[in-house]
């Protein structure tokens, strides 16, 4: 049995990512929870998120995620974060004004046309894109992960965010996607694996990220 | 290298089942939005739009059985709307396996739903759903208003004040359909999706009027939408997702192959 707990801490659809795991296989079990000590006692952890991350942290801190997560990680255990739930691995983010993010990741959460100072977000062209970039977009593997394998080089995943991770250490870098900018699509550090998409809407590349995520033993 | 425009064919459902008819060449279930959304994902569909047109309560519950058999199946983004008024309606269907809420009456009828709505599950989750018809005369600057009620119901709401609004209230897209031409098949009135999509960041999906593939590169090419929804086109065979999603490609548009 392959037993896997998603991170329930009151934020989001926790139906998607259980449900595409669970189509993966009859020896999959997934467990939506809140409570520590079944957390850690699945062979995997998913920590997923959406919504504004004032809410999610508040609620990661009231349940002691932070805590948990940490300590999956110091056993090697494999870990996979999406969206919000890798935008709260960083040390901070920019979003809700400013908060203090989890700091297991070096690096800030940047707002996509934060840069212009106008909050506009513009392409090579110069032309205006719009914010929440929304949709299928192109993922460039920028190492070799036990997680990319089967899934093609620049395949599309669905995106669905208005804030980018902007990681200080390049060597986690295990992916990237462009707009307006290039910026990190996938984190990558030891049992840790974190993606801005969504693979559980992503279609078969979603569901081959599962599978892997499902076969892998934590070792990059 | 850029994000994909997105096709994304909508369902309308009443009581569980699909009623605007579909057209599969082997499907002997025609009705069954679960079977549909499953062969719509297969051919490429970038995302699934199921509208409940239910009245009853007891259909409100089929609904939510429906969603949930949708969302354990289909592995792309899913919007549902039709009666949206709470934001325990909200709860219900993103539970359900609802990635994304559409909300139109209820915005016209309390605003604030709208900011409440985003505030509480966040923006991407919350589509406000526009249904506008032209009232300027010709030769006079383009002026459109909000309808509701299945275009029945004038607000006297200007609809790009109104979609500017909702987007500051926290809408993270709109889905604009032009009341003047759905279920006409000659095409979106490209001169309110234009104005919509400069008026708004968010992303734009136009809606109303698709009758052949022309009429969707046009869409985003001329009426800069992001994303185009089609419901008569598909359902009764006469284009398929592929077919669509080939042709805009050939016009120098970015899509999901």
């Amino acid at each position: 049995m392959n037993n896997v707990a998603v991170i329930d801490y009151g934020m989001g659809n926790l139906h998607s990512v259980s449900k595409a795991m669970e189509s993966l296989g009859d020896d999959v079990r997934v467990e939506i929870t809140s409570d520590a000590s079944r957390i850690l006692a699945a062979d995997r952890i998913i920590f997923p998120g959406v919504g504004a991350i004032r809410d999610c942290m508040a609620e990661i801190r009231r349940l002691g995620v932070d805590d948990i997560v940490s300590q999956a990680l110091a056993a090697s255990k494999p870990v996979l974060a999406i969206c919000v739930g890798m935008q709260a691995l960083m040390e901070s983010s920019e979003e809700n004004g400013h908060v203090e993010c989890l700091g297991l990741l070096p690096g800030t959460v940047k707002r996509f046309g934060g840069e212009t100072g106008n909050g506009v977000l513009l392409d090579v062209d110069g032309k205006r894109l719009k914010v929440p970039h929304m949709g299928w977009n192109q993922v460039q593997q920028r190492q070799a992960h036990p997680l990319w394998q089967g899934i093609e080089d620049n395949s599309r995943f669905y995106f669905v965010h208005s804030y980018f991770v902007a990681p200080t250490d390049a060597s986690l870098c295990a992916a990237t996607t462009d707009y307006g900018h290039t910026f990190a699509s996938a984190l990558s550090k030891g049992s840790l694996f974190a993606v801005q998409f969504h693979p559980e809407k992503s279609q078969h590349s979603g569901l081959q990220l599962l599978r892997n995520f499902l076969a892998w033993d934590g070792r990059a | 290298m850029a994000l994909a425009k997105r096709i994304i064919p909508c369902l309308d459902c009443d009581k569980g089942r699909v009623v605007k008819g579909v057209k599969f060449e082997d499907i002997r279930d025609a009705g069954d939005p679960v079977e549909i959304s499953r062969r719509y994902s297969d051919a490429g569909a970038d995302e699934i739009t199921f509208l409940d047109i239910t009245a009853s309560s007891e259909g409100r519950e089929t609904t939510v059985q429906t969603v949930e058999a949708i969302a354990g199946q289909v592995f792309i983004p899913l919007t549902v709307g039709g009666g949206i008024r709470t934001l325990e309606d909200i709860r219900t269907m993103l539970n359900a396996g609802a990635d994304k809420v559409s909300i139109n009456t209820a915005a016209v009828v309390n605003p604030e739903f709208v900011r409440e709505a985003a505030a509480r599950f966040g923006s991407q989750c919350i589509v406000v759903a526009v249904d506008a018809k032209k009232v300027s005369e010709a030769g006079e600057p383009g002026r459109w208003e909000i309808f509701t009620h299945g275009g029945r119901k004038p607000t006297g709401l200007d609809a790009i004040e109104w979609v500017k609004r909702m987007v500051s209230y926290g809408a993270g897209e709109i889905l604009l359909t032009s009341m003047d031409r759905d279920g006409t098949k000659i095409g979106f009135d490209l001169a309110l999706n234009r104005a919509v999509s400069d008026a708004v960041d968010v992303p734009v999906i136009a809606s109303g009027g698709v009758g052949e593939l022309q009429h969707l590169v046009d869409g985003v090419l001329e009426g800069g939408a992001d994303a185009v929804l089609a419901a008569s086109i598909f359902h009764f065979g006469e284009y398929t997702i592929p077919q669509a999603k080939q042709y805009m490609a050939e016009h120098g548009i970015e899509m999901r192959l």
